[in-house]
């Protein structure tokens, strides 16, 4: 599978699980600021990539939900040093700079875009 | 009192599918605002069974599938409505069959496809014919997933399953949730 037929088919995932038109999704798109994800619209993403490229996706790795819960990670609402690590080993094409000024809690859900679907599908598929 | 909106399970297969009827009566008061006869503008009264509660009644059906599932460990919440739709109006007297099937289950939720199909007794030779299909998440609730929302401390029992799903179950004649 190509590139473009994994962005092809991640697009379409995310039409159909964020009732967005096509054009809006851009590999550079902020899935909530820009699609309009909610938090239960990151698990319908799951279940609908597993169906789309037909592998398994763990709790946890693609959009690191338990990661707010985790003292090493968040504290007092601001995610820490190592969490901050932790999200660039996840996601090495984040621009984190303007994140780390005030690198609240709330906002990492907002790192999400499109591409890094599309970066994980690519990986997932090329290691199967 | 619970607000229940299927009546009965017929067929439960664990983790996999969950098949309920709902009888829809005209005793049921909301029909008779559902809608209304408009004497001014003379339009007669047209009790439609409202399409949110065609939601609702799949949605418990989904929902008992997956609380199920865990044996009642989870309170299970209906999080998202995919795709919904309905291409027939359901009058009272209709029977409507909802069929749950599990798409995928993990420890956050589930997601479940519906199908609402009808049987109109007038036409019975018919039998029961597909009028919709619904997409839904079910997320398992926990003080975690709370916490900060102003909503901490849930209670300790079960507050989605209480004893109106465990004895419609119980009387459907599948034993003891």
């Amino acid at each position: 599978m190509t590139r473009a037929d994994i962005e092809a088919k991640v697009r379409g995932v995310l039409v159909d699980a964020l009732a967005v038109d096509d054009e809006d999704v851009t590999l550079k798109a902020s899935l909530v600021r820009d699609l309009g994800a909610e938090s239960i619209d990151f698990l319908d993403i799951v279940f609908k990539l597993e169906q789309a490229f037909g592998f398994k996706i763990g709790e946890g790795e693609l959009f690191p939900n338990s990661f707010a819960q985790d003292p090493k990670f968040v504290s007092a609402g601001k995610v820490t040093g190592d969490g901050v690590a932790f999200l660039k080993q996840r996601m090495p094409k984040l621009d984190l700079s303007s994140f780390e000024k005030d690198p609240s809690v709330s906002k990492v859900p907002g790192l999400f875009t499109v591409e890094m679907i599309v970066d994980f599908v690519e990986k997932k598929l090329g290691t199967h | 009192m619970r607000w229940m909106w299927i009546d009965r399970v017929i067929e439960l297969v664990p983790r996999t599918r969950l098949v309920a009827i709902k009888n829809v009566s005209l005793a049921e008061e909301h029909l008779h605002d559902h809608f209304a006869a408009d004497i001014g503008r003379g339009l007669p009264a047209t009790p439609v069974m409202p399409a949110s509660l065609v939601v609702e009644g799949l949605a418990q059906t989904g929902g008992i599938l997956v609380g199920h599932a865990s044996g009642f460990a989870y309170n299970v919440v209906l999080a998202k409505v995919g795709k919904f739709e309905l291409t027939r109006d359901v009058f009272p007297g209709a029977t409507l069959r909802y069929t749950a099937t599990a798409e995928r289950f993990d420890d956050a939720g589930a997601s479940i496809r519906g199908e609402v199909a009808m049987l109109d007794h007038a036409r019975a030779a018919e039998g029961f014919v597909t009028i919709g299909s619904i997409e839904l998440i079910f997320s398992h609730l926990n003080n975690s997933m709370v916490a900060g929302a102003g909503l901490e401390n849930l209670p300790a029992h079960n507050f989605v399953f209480g004893e109106s799903f465990k004895s419609l179950l119980r009387n459907s004649g599948f034993g003891e949730a």
